[in-house]
């Protein structure tokens, strides 16, 4: 498996990775083939996303993908985070190896879940397109729970008790 | 520091094996097949070659004969019985933590019209003699067990094995490439009929290894051609052999202790010092120089990469590792959960090791399984 330098630096040292305590919006994905589990917390002040911070259980390029995620959707309005891509992604890292582009998913869609969490606790309308993504990802959040049996449930209490 | 803990993936080439390789690169490089004094002296390197592995195998010198490596002497010895036999029937009995050249080798031959059994191991990757005792039919024309696993190292009984095969009048094959020269195995002690040996896991070179075949064994053969040696096409790979053969004559018991040692020293820290991890298979029946761990909470390929960056090789059986982001059949069958596959780490020394590159490479896990666990979040699950 080849990474990029990006890839690695990303890996060796990520930005952004922790808690936020009193987090305003907190999302959590996972990929059910592998069984990695990713959560990002958001701090929102005046609709832009101030702070991010993530836990990730997973290969390299969850890793590095999860910090390279937090980095660039520091600053951006919740809808410019929105509109971030996988592609966007892959890009800044400079390249994944083919079997490794699914990881990148994971981070985008943690991300998408902290803001559905943030505008539901605002009680402000969701997307309809976010609203969709949001059945996919919790779907495969709980396939991995029937895979990874309480593991990840301990994880999760864990991690949100902290926060 | 840099320390080197995959040697189930391959070794370095020992001095004494590159001394002794090297002039057949350029001073004595004939080929055996030549009548000229170039030949023949291919040929006394060759046959000393072939007489020191025979004694170390419990065979006679004709009974060995040299191939590319493991891989064609594992796909050699399922295609050429299967085929020379099938008369005599067609059924063939392995079981489910083969290395994958054996286990892809039985698929294909399934699709050939042959009759395949995948015989299960208990939670510490040992086959049970009953269940083959069970499964041996009377038409089972070979049976192919490996004797150390490659990723667990755990050592099957194979004269017990070996004994049920012959009381039903089965071949008897086994995939001894990681097993070679750190186990005792006997052509004929232990009832075999075939063996697979190599020498890159063993200090030797990467490309050649052999197939013991004993005297008698029908066997249809994988290359045809100028059978340069006997059954087996291929202009012989003289300096491969010479190495190969020099590689079996250095090792020896001290060298097996010292693996030992720094093996037991390994795990017996690693289990101490790591919280929540687990020695995957048998704690006693396991490959002299094998550790296998498992960490709860962290992901395989992450590990081994963090024990890159310090230096430090290894190799791992978690999902995100593997092409098809599969975790590795032999976790599996050993019934390991799916989240402890996960994060699982294999550390195999070598003599050339030092203890204090062991003591480095225990700092290192501890520090990086940590920092792993912390990310994941996950240090106190
Ligand atoms: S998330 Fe498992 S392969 Fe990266």
């Amino acid at each position: 498996m080849m990474y990029s330098k990006n890839v690695m630096e990303h890996f060796m040292k990520p930005k952004n990775s922790g808690t936020i305590k009193n987090a305003d919006g907190v999302g959590q994905a996972g990929n059910i083939v592998c069984g990695d589990v990713m959560f990002i917390f958001i701090k929102v002040k005046d609709d832009v996303i101030m702070d991010l911070k993530f836990k990730a259980l997973g290969c390299v390029a969850a890793i590095a993908t999860s910090s390279i995620v937090t980095e660039l959707a520091k600053g951006k309005t919740i809808d410019q985070a929105l509109e971030m891509s996988n592609q966007d992604i892959v890009e800044a890292l400079g390249g994944l190896p083919p079997v490794k582009v699914h990881c990148s998913l994971l981070a985008i869609d943690a991300l998408k879940e902290a803001i559905y969490d943030y505008l539901k606790k605002q009680d402000r309308e969701i997307p309809a397109e976010l609203e969709r993504a949001h059945e996919r990802i919790s779907k495969e959040v709980q396939g991995i729970e029937g895979k990874f049996g309480n593991f990840v449930e301990k994880q999760r209490e864990f991690l949100l008790d902290k926060k | 520091m840099k320390v080197y803990l995959d040697h189930g993936a391959t070794t370095p080439v020992a001095k004494q094996v590159l001394d002794a390789m090297t002039p057949y690169f350029d001073k004595k490089f004939g080929n055996p097949a030549s009548l000229h004094i170039w030949g023949t002296e291919a040929v006394d390197a060759v046959e000393k070659s072939r007489k020191l592995i025979a004694k170390r195998i419990g065979a006679k010198q004709n009974e060995v004969v040299f191939t590319s490596g493991g891989t064609e002497s594992n796909n050699w010895a399922l295609k050429g019985v299967a085929f020379a036999n099938q008369n005599n029937g067609r059924h063939i009995i392995t079981q489910k933590t083969e290395h994958d050249c054996v286990l892809k080798a039985s698929k294909w031959l399934e699709t050939q019209g042959f009759e395949l059994s995948y015989l299960g191991v208990d939670n510490h990757g040992l086959v049970d003699p009953a269940e083959l005792e069970a499964t041996i039919r009377e038409d089972t024309i070979l049976v192919s067990i490996m004797q150390g696993n490659n990723e667990i190292g755990t050592v099957q009984p194979m004269r017990e094995l070996g004994r049920i095969c012959k009381e039903h009048g089965a071949l008897f094959h086994s995939d001894a490439c990681q097993s070679f020269t750190k186990e005792p195995l006997d052509l004929n002690k232990d009832k075999l009929d075939l063996i697979t040996i190599n020498a890159h896991k063993i200090y030797g070179p990467k490309g050649v290894g052999a197939l013991v075949v004993k005297n008698g064994t029908k066997l249809t053969p994988l290359f045809h051609g100028g059978q340069q040696d006997p059954g087996r096409s291929g202009t012989i790979n003289v300096s491969g052999i010479v190495g190969f053969g020099k590689s079996v004559e250095i090792a020896d018991n001290k060298k097996n202790k010292l693996m030992k040692n720094l093996r037991n020293y390994l795990i017996d820290r690693i289990m101490d010092e790591v919280p929540n991890s687990f020695l995957n298979g048998h704690p006693e029946k396991r490959l002299i120089n094998n550790a296998n761990f498992s960490f709860k909470g962290l992901e395989g390929e992450a590990l081994v990469l963090r024990l890159s960056a310090r230096g430090i090789a290894s190799s791992t059986g978690s999902a995100c590792s593997s092409k098809k982001l599969e975790p590795s059949h032999v976790l599996m069958a050993i019934g390991r959960p799916a989240e402890l596959a996960h994060g699982s780490l294999r550390l195999t020394v070598g003599w050339e090791n030092k203890l204090a590159e062991i003591e480095y490479a225990i700092d290192m896990i501890k520090k990086e399984a940590k920092w792993l666990r912390d990310i994941g979040g996950c240090d106190d699950v």
